[in-house]
């Protein structure tokens, strides 16, 4: 079906303005996709703020020279540089002032300035079943399968274009039909006490990822609500190490009352059984440290930590001193708690860095050690660390439990306690 | 040895030696954006440049970004001569649509199966502006 533009939209596209452009790049796109239409949506959150080079620099430039302004509601996910000023970015001049000249132009399009991954939790919560376009693969994972809200995974230059011209192709999980689970990802062979505990979810979704690659699933067997941080951690897990846009928890996420509502026939064409085993094995693949006598840093809060995860990690810090620092990434929304209550001074103190904005991968924030100093081992509680971290930042990492984390910042050496699946 | 392929991204005639992939690459994190170069140490072709070579892709890997790193390649000048794709890729030709906005020149994308990718393999292959994909001699 070739794609069919109201009138509306098509005098749109024939504008030379930055409205123009932004129809032209949506329309283009959904030609490609083979969209029929599109479709209004109700908001979107922007990963293309992120610096990756001067042409994306240039083209949000271009957009505001061109006049045009975000039509719904949009947030933007992590920039290049963290504007708080809470940690020193090592970007050097000019990628430096190219990648401030970026999230400036965002900021005069009307996109607002919550430089978070987590914009879920910075308030920004569609509607059950309202369509919206959301780019950053932890937050379309949440917003489609936590809130039930309606997006494809979209990425640079399609995000902007669809907030200006308030309309998205209509295709792919935008459409009920395509929301529906073929797979069943059963963990009723783990133990309750596993499942209640922190790392359960990011080794699940890590597992469940690799599992059902881009594929719809149903988690069956969970029998208590593990929390919107462990729905977070596990969204975010699937979404690293697999294509997952969309999960389903029966009895938890709200499209999926029970796994019989949301199969996508009488029978699900596969069904995977989740064994203490391919949990342990998960859990393991997620470290890529040999074994180590040392740490040399730790970081959380990918996605983004919430006020509860700050709780946790003061509680477990207990006023002591860390041996080696903790990269606390986080949102405005929560710096603004913590600075309310003193908190933030105390947890620097500590030996906490704060990392507002921004996020230790996707920018340079933690020091570069070279081969000679075996290129650093860091500490992470989060899935989605674990499959970037090394890649991005050279240090290899060491997956375990948030209390872990923290015990082992304090000594400077891991600690891991034993968790059965 | 000639085939007329269906133009996905419309742009000039070019000429260039062919680079088939026999993998499916990830633009993000898998060609340099500042040379071209294949980047991606398991990637078959792994140290090709990909600059001025008409781009045989049997299959891409979906980052979200790799429309970015394509028009990051337009705009250092360091873009293939054509893209030959299997299967048409939103994400990847979306970096030639902004790219084509910005004014800048983009090499044209078209489609063609691809078991019709071994006959170029090696060659001096020249794409018109029609689509058709002909060995030059």
């Amino acid at each position: 079906m070739s794609l069919s533009l109201s009138q509306d939209e098509q005098a749109i596209a024939a504008k030379q303005d930055g409205a123009g452009m932004a129809m032209r790049i949506v329309a283009e796109s959904a030609r490609l996709l083979g969209a029929p239409r599109l479709i209004p949506i109700a908001s979107t959150h922007i990963d293309g703020a992120l610096y990756h080079g001067d042409s994306g620099t240039l083209f949000a430039e271009k957009l505001v020279q061109g006049g045009a302004k975000v039509a719904v509601r949009s947030t933007l996910n992590v920039g290049a540089l963290d504007l708080m000023g809470c940690s020193r970015v090592r970007l050097e001049e000019p990628q430096r002032g190219m990648a401030r000249r970026m999230m400036e132009a965002y900021r005069k399009l009307g996109c607002e300035q919550s430089w978070t991954c987590a914009p879920y939790q910075a308030g920004h919560r569609p509607a059950l079943g309202s369509d919206v376009a959301w780019g950053e693969s932890n937050a379309v994972v949440f917003c489609n399968s936590v809130l039930g809200a309606r997006t494809n995974r979209y990425g640079d230059f399609l995000d902007i274009a669809c907030a200006i011209v308030g309309r998205a192709p209509d295709y792919g999980l935008h459409r009920p039909e395509n929301r529906r689970a073929r797979l069943v990802f059963d963990v009723s062979g783990l133990s309750s006490s596993f499942l209640a505990s922190e790392i359960a979810w990011p080794v699940l979704g890590s597992l469940y990822g690799r599992e059902v690659g881009n594929a719809i699933g149903v988690v069956a067997g969970v029998t208590a609500h593990p929390g919107e941080d462990a729905l977070k951690a596990f969204g975010a897990a699937a979404a690293s190490s697999g294509a997952v846009g969309l999960f389903h928890i029966a009895g938890v996420t709200p499209e999926a009352p029970h796994v019989e509502a949301i199969l996508a026939g009488p029978e699900p064409e596969a069904v995977i059984r989740v064994t203490p085993e391919m949990v342990a094995k998960a859990r393991a693949g997620l470290s890529t440290a040999a074994a180590t006598e040392t740490i040399d840093a730790v970081a959380i809060g990918s996605p983004h930590l919430s006020n509860a995860e700050f709780d946790s990690l003061e509680r477990l810090i207990a006023g002591r001193r860390l041996a080696v620092p903790i990269y606390a990434c986080t949102g405005r929304h929560a710096l603004a708690q913590l600075e309310r209550d003193g908190r933030r001074k105390r947890l620097e103190a500590s030996g906490v860095v704060i990392v507002a904005d921004t996020c230790v991968v996707v920018t340079p924030i933690m020091p570069e050690l070279g081969p000679e100093l075996g290129n650093g081992v860091l500490m992470t509680n989060s899935g989605k660390f674990a499959h970037y971290a090394p890649g991005n930042t050279g240090y290899a990492v060491l997956y375990a439990s948030l209390a872990d984390c923290v015990e082992s910042a304090v000594l400077g050496k891991p600690v891991f306690t034993d968790i059965a699946a | 040895m000639s085939a007329a392929a269906e133009i996905l991204v419309p742009g000039k005639a070019a000429e260039g030696e062919a680079l088939v992939l026999t993998a499916p690459i990830s633009f993000w994190g898998g060609v340099d954006p500042k040379t071209g170069r294949i980047a991606d140490v398991r990637h078959p072709q792994h140290g090709e440049v990909i600059s001025g070579r008409v781009l045989f892709l049997p299959g891409t890997i979906g980052s979200s970004s790799a429309s970015a790193v394509l028009m990051e390649l337009v705009h250092n000048g360091r873009a293939p001569a054509a893209l030959v794709l299997h299967e048409p890729d939103a994400i990847l030709l979306l970096g030639l649509i902004v790219a084509r906005e910005m004014g800048w020149e983009t090499p044209m994308a078209i489609r063609l199966e691809r078991g019709a990718f071994d006959a170029y393999r090696g060659a001096a292959v020249r794409v018109g502006a029609d689509s058709a994909v002909t060995i030059a001699v």
